[in-house]
């Protein structure tokens, strides 16, 4: 059933990507409406998703690659549209939705089964520690997004060349803000993620932090975010600079989230191909 | 084509600043008096409904007559004796269209595409005025009302169809629409001017009405920095004051007469910690230039100098250019649409239009009703159909006969044009009341 689901998800995101897609080249207003109205009947059918797995499997569906890809698109999603209704811009979806995409596109090829769960990772920690974590990825994506926007309109701005992005993309300010804004949500839960993850650890492992690539990583990331805000609040860096760390920040993260799983060996090695 | 309608001819007769003069233009004023023209025009004979344009850059009759060479004659005559213009002189400045030529000119000048500035909104507020005042003066009719009504949906067509006015075609404005894409909105923001030209006045003028908070002024002298900041209700400063305000205004547009620089490189880098950031647009509209070219290369600053602005507005001109071939596009097609209405203003399409709706709506229930039926005979199948026709053609005889006896009345366009939405006759009567 939750393949089901899930498919059904995959196929309104690739609309909805689609939607924006012509909205932004056409600028006609009906087609970024029903590009909304696609993308959150996906968000709808996304939950939907997670809910049934979760019921079918009799766990937090975070665990192998399949869910922790769909989860992260997930709260993307949800991250856009929040964004969406908190600051009104026009044609972000156009740059998330793609991502939201991929993502599930890259879920969906791999194994979907549900196996039993790994005796370490039986734990009420499970649901509390990457749920936290993927919310945090979902919204610091988006800070990315606006991050991207920022400086091919910064860029237009500076340079006095006005191509076909000037109209369409909404104001400096604006995507600052959000960029802001995103910092401002996805570093707490960062933290939580961390904190999380220690004390399960010192649970499963018996020890609060080993060194391990994943540990190494994040804290890599979270050190990183870190920084950007503090720079934010005290000197107040803004606009390009914080466009450029937002990007940097979320390629961090992904390193975190794939690259350790995928390339380097660790404890967290479970979090792979699910095979 | 509507000697066939009502044997009248919608005929346009007008000048505009491309065509005369402004000292012929100015002079048609009739003296200052706006009832005049109306009393004068409705005096002659040959003209029914008609519409009186005037603003400073057109002026314009509109009409339906059924004798298109008298009215012309009488209309040069009414403007050039009232207003003392040798017929000469005014004839040579004039258009004039007919029939569907004439529309389409309309709908140009409504859309703004016949405009000094292309796709400047004013004009369609104009011909809205012109026509308010033809309906209060009751000049106006059936012809005319739905050319008008037909005239205001296709300026509104082309305004959200195409980006025909979306792009700013004056230094001040491509300025404003500058700083909403720099700040999302200006509601808030602190403007300063430094000296006092008229650009600057102007470009104030577009953030005030765009919610900037404050004008700060600063001039060489400080009585004119105090006349203006009065009417900006903003603050006069002194030119030595203007390193203090960089901390604290959003927007800068300077247009000093200075031979040197008034704001360099090391006074805006500096105030950047102290902005924490904040962004900072800087618009020199001076020449020789008021601000360093290179506080462009600092981070959240953006500088913009009157060559910069120039660029832009061409850009957009451009840009209006392009559109406005998709403008004409829709006007071409709207007009199509009015010549078919103004067509079926005759008498036999109308009977045939209505003799067809008939027999559709009696055809369908028939199918419908005898294939509840069931099983009949052919001939009770086909009384069927006599009985139904029968009934149709009485019911239509009286109104048909009625119509048939106004088409030598000289009024007949409000009869069929009445018939029509009666009976509904067509789906292009419904946007009628559009507007």
């Amino acid at each position: 059933m939750n393949v089901i689901l899930f498919k059904l998800t995959l196929l309104l995101y690739l609309a909805a990507t689609a939607g924006y897609l012509v909205y932004i080249i056409s600028q006609q207003k009906p087609a970024g409406r029903v590009a909304l109205g696609v993308a959150i009947a996906g968000f709808f059918f996304h939950t939907a998703t997670i809910i049934v797995r979760y019921y079918e499997a009799g766990y937090a569906p975070v665990t192998n690659l399949h869910e922790s890809l769909s989860f992260f698109a997930w709260a993307l999603i949800g991250g856009y549209l929040y964004i969406h209704v908190r600051y009104k811009v026009k044609n972000l979806g156009a740059f998330a939705t793609p991502i939201a995409a991929l993502s599930m596109i890259a879920s969906s090829t791999l194994p979907k089964k549900i196996v039993a769960l790994p005796p370490v990772l039986k734990s009420y920690w499970l649901p509390i520690h990457a749920t936290v974590y993927f919310l945090a990825y979902g919204i610091l994506a988006v800070a990315a997004c606006a991050g991207i926007m920022y400086l091919i309109q910064e860029r237009q701005i500076k340079k006095k060349k006005f191509g076909a992005f000037y109209q369409r993309l909404p104001s400096l300010e604006v995507l600052d803000a959000i960029n802001y804004r995103c910092l401002t949500i996805g570093f707490p839960l960062l933290t939580v993620g961390i904190l999380t993850g220690s004390l399960w650890a010192e649970q499963a492992w018996g020890a609060h932090w080993q060194w391990d690539p994943k540990e190494t990583w994040s804290l890599v990331s979270w050190l990183f975010y870190a920084a950007l805000l503090h720079e934010r609040l005290a000197v107040g860096w803004r606009g390009r600079r914080a466009a450029i760390m937002a990007i940097i920040g979320l390629g961090a993260l992904l390193f975190t989230f794939l690259g350790v799983s995928l390339l380097l060996k660790g404890l967290h090695t479970y979090a792979g191909w699910g095979v | 084509m509507p000697d066939g309608a009502s044997n009248l001819s919608i005929v346009l007769i007008g000048l505009n600043h491309e065509t005369a003069p402004v000292e012929i233009r100015e002079r048609l004023t009739f003296g200052g008096d706006r009832e005049l023209p109306f009393t004068l025009i409705r005096g002659i004979l040959f003209v029914r409904e008609f519409i009186f344009l005037s603003t400073c850059n057109r002026v314009e009759v509109l009409m339906t007559t059924p004798d298109p060479a008298n009215a012309e004659m009488e209309i040069k005559k009414v403007f050039t004796e009232s207003n003392g213009i040798p017929l000469g002189d005014f004839e040579r400045c004039l258009y004039i269209y007919h029939e569907e030529e004439a529309a389409k000119h309309l709908f140009r000048v409504a859309a703004s595409l016949d405009s000094m500035v292309l796709g400047e909104p004013q004009i369609l507020g104009q011909i809205k005025d012109a026509y308010r005042q033809a309906t209060d003066q009751k000049t106006s009719g059936v012809i005319l009302n739905r050319l008008l009504h037909k005239t205001f949906s296709v300026a509104k067509r082309v305004r959200t169809e195409t980006g025909i006015c979306s792009h700013a075609v004056s230094i001040s404005f491509a300025a404003v629409e500058l700083a909403r894409k720099i700040f999302a909105d200006l509601k808030g923001k602190r403007a300063m001017l430094i000296g006092a030209g008229e650009m600057a006045e102007l470009a104030s003028e577009h953030l005030i009405s765009n919610g900037v908070a404050e004008i700060v002024v600063a001039n060489r002298t400080l009585e004119r920095a105090i006349d203006l900041a009065q009417k900006f209700k903003g603050r006069a400063v002194s030119l030595d004051e203007v390193y203090d305000q960089l901390s604290k205004v959003d927007i800068i547009i300077s247009s000093t007469g200075a031979p040197g620089l008034v704001i360099n490189y090391d006074n805006v880098k500096s105030v950047m910690r102290a902005r924490k950031n904040r962004p900072l647009f800087l618009i020199d509209i001076a020449v020789p230039r008021d601000i360093d070219p290179r506080t462009n290369e600092i981070d959240n600053v953006y500088l913009y100098d009157i060559d910069d602005l120039k660029g832009i507005v061409e850009l957009n001109k451009a840009e209006r250019q392009k559109e406005a071939l998709r403008a004409e596009r829709i006007v071409e097609e709207e007009v199509i649409k009015f010549k078919h209405w103004l067509q079926a203003l005759d008498i036999t399409p109308i009977i045939v239009c209505l003799r067809e709706k008939a027999e559709q709506i009696r055809l369908k229930e028939c199918r419908k009703t005898l294939s509840n039926m069931g099983s009949l005979t052919p001939e009770q199948e086909k009384a069927v159909h006599v009985l139904t026709a029968s009934i149709v053609n009485k019911m239509l005889h009286d109104p048909i006969t009625y119509l048939k006896g106004k088409s030598s009345r000289e009024h007949k366009d409000i009869y069929l044009d009445f018939a029509r939405q009666i009976f509904n006759l067509n789906g292009e009567s419904g946007d009628i009341e559009e507007e």
